[in-house]
């Protein structure tokens, strides 16, 4: 039986994401290019799969995500 | 071309001779006003890193632009977690700012050979200190906290966690997952699943706590997640089919 949907968003964030993702210290090695292929327009998740899926279920690195990108944005 | 402003000052000092008025205003700004750089330097990586390994003419000038931008990117990061600092004085939250821009900065310069030119400089340079200030924050707020670490009865009734207390009270997949926490993770895997997941204690203060690293932590996180993921999905719980994608 699917849960209901506060359950369901509660499941998901406790189980983090479904997919495939890369880990904290690889997060760390690719995030500039990540961040920097984001705001050229290019398909970052496509050049660097597993970034996306790790970003959604560690809470730190999106953090730190969030704020490079809107550092890198400005310069 | 190198970078082209040379911040005043004793070389080494990066602009360490701030004033308590100067630091009080500095905390006092906002998340915005930090995104706006004051001045900009050029964006040329080949030119920071030659100026960066250079001779001390140029290297100094360019150690000093440096310092600077990563003093504002402590500072952006640190005013956007103000609100999980609130005992902390601001001239503290300046001086934890210096403190992430110094740290940002040996190891900077430690890893310059192993910039790949992948993105700017800037943006690898400011991820840096994004990592310090964050984990400084994060520590600094969770000081004095008691992380606990048992990997027993985590899920009892008379729990007040928000995330526990749903799991004990919510539908039918939430008890399930009571139970394969109880039953399928290691003793381990629990501990860590238990203050990551449900008591949002974050990553950094418990690797600090139980003496690891942040990648080991998460490792174990994700492999318990599948494990969970796996059985939930095996008794009907959740839409999608287990899967086994990995966290290297």
């Amino acid at each position: 039986m699917s849960p209901d949907r506060p359950d369901r968003e509660l499941l998901a964030r406790l189980l983090g994401p479904a997919g495939p993702e890369i880990g904290c210290d690889e997060c760390f090695e690719l995030i500039d290019e990540y961040v920097d292929l984001e705001l050229a327009g290019e398909d970052a998740d496509a050049r660097l799969p597993g970034m996306r899926a790790h970003l959604e279920g560690c809470p730190a690195c999106r953090e730190e995500h969030e704020s490079l990108r809107a550092l890198a944005s400005d310069t | 071309m190198l970078p082209s402003r040379v911040r005043r000052g004793a070389p080494g000092s990066y602009a360490r001779g701030k004033t308590a008025a100067g630091a009080v205003a500095n905390v006092g700004m906002t998340v915005a006003a930090y995104a706006r750089p004051v001045t900009r330097p050029p964006e040329d990586s080949e030119a920071w890193v030659a100026a960066l390994g250079g001779p001390p003419a140029v290297r100094e000038p360019a150690l000093a632009e440096l310092h600077g931008l990563l003093l504002r990117g402590a500072r952006f990061e640190l005013a956007r977690r103000r609100a999980s600092l609130p005992h902390l004085p601001a001239d503290e939250l300046d001086d934890l700012a210096h403190q992430a821009a110094d740290d940002a900065l040996a190891a900077i310069l430690a890893k310059l050979g192993t910039f790949r030119r992948a993105s700017r400089f800037t943006t690898w340079a400011y991820k840096f200190v994004l990592l310090e200030a964050g984990v400084k924050a994060r520590r600094r707020a969770w000081q004095g906290r008691e992380v606990p670490l048992d990997d027993g009865d985590w899920a009892v009734a008379r729990d007040q966690r928000p995330s526990a207390q749903r799991v004990v009270e919510g539908g039918e997949a939430l008890r399930a997952l009571g139970v394969a926490v109880r039953e399928s993770l290691t003793p381990h895997q629990r501990r860590v699943f238990r203050a990551l997941a449900l008591d949002g204690v974050p990553i950094d203060v418990l690797a600090e706590r139980m003496g690891t690293t942040r990648g080991a932590l998460y490792k174990t996180l994700h492999d318990a997640r599948r494990k969970l993921r796996a059985r939930l999905a095996a008794e009907g719980h959740l839409d999608e089919a287990p899967t086994m994608g990995g966290a290297t």
